[in-house]
């Protein structure tokens, strides 16, 4: 079970970097799936079964499709990835590239230098997250809903498309 | 019968954070930005999930599932801005959207 958990780290960690270096739009998400796929064999191997089927379900399945829709929509050409190409020079990305790994490093220190703790690997089954979902944690679901209520709303009135009225007597003003 | 240090799944977690902060620093691609964003969230959501199977409770499961809500009402009202900003400018250039100098 050790294994698993690694090969699946190291594949999410590749994954996400073609994701952050692809010009391509649709190759960058088709690797984010396969990273978020990778997340979900972790989060199996970590005792919470639900929350890797929700994993695939939702940010797999839902999200991505949802970018990919998007895109489709916005009929990108081979100029989008020329484009990409000439913005993303060695010199945008080196400095925010370096200044993030010495926070990783100083990261990986800190957590090297604390006692190692060793996970149980119990599982954690779909009935005790429902319990707690639905016990102490109700109020939190009803705001979730309110969320995804404005959500709806919020994507129904910036995505509506103005129609443009020319007023008759003003066409024929025109002429 | 799986012994993971919960140092190596915080720091898988740490990694993944890293990249999409990488990301959404470098790009100029407005879509980019929000994949990258995605991409924090997870990792995000992922140190919960490890931290709830250190103390075996269903708490950190559920903080999961609120991120999960957050993000998908995040990406749907992103995309409606996304769609509108590239039907006002051509682009999705975001300096292209400077239009009120803040």
């Amino acid at each position: 079970m050790e294994v698993t958990f690694y090969i699946a780290a190291a594949v999410a960690i590749l994954a996400t970097i073609m994701v952050i270096t692809r010009y391509n739009m649709v190759h960058a998400l088709l690797y984010l799936v396969v990273s978020f796929l990778a997340v979900a064999v972790i989060f199996f191997v970590l005792g919470a079964p639900f929350i890797a089927a929700l994993e695939v379900i939702v940010y797999a399945g839902a999200i991505v499709v949802l970018i990919i829709f998007v895109i489709m929509m916005l009929n990108l050409k081979q100029e989008s990835v020329d484009q990409e190409e000439k913005w993303l020079t060695k010199k945008v990305w080196l400095g925010p590239a370096i200044l993030s790994s010495i926070l990783m490093t100083e990261l990986i220190y800190i957590l090297g230098s604390s006692d190692v703790t060793v996970l149980q690997g119990h599982e954690v089954d779909s009935k005790a997250v429902g319990m707690a979902l639905y016990g102490p944690y109700v109020i939190g679901v009803e705001l979730c809903g309110l969320l995804l209520m404005s959500g709806i709303v919020g994507a129904y009135h910036l995505g509506r498309q103005k129609k443009k009225v020319i007023h008759r007597f003003l066409e024929k003003a025109e002429e | 019968m799986n012994s993971i240090p919960i140092e190596a799944g915080l720091l898988v977690a740490g990694i993944l954070f890293m990249l999409g902060l990488i990301s959404v620093l470098i790009r100029r691609n407005i879509i980019f930005m929000l994949i990258s964003v995605e991409i924090m969230l997870n990792a995000a959501g992922m140190a919960f999930i490890v931290a709830g199977s250190k103390w075996m409770q269903a708490d950190g499961q559920v903080m999961f599932i609120f991120i999960l809500t957050m993000a998908a009402a995040e990406v749907s009202v992103g995309l409606a801005l996304i769609l509108q900003i590239y039907h006002q400018l051509k682009t999705l250039d975001t300096d292209a959207a400077n239009e009120m100098n803040g």
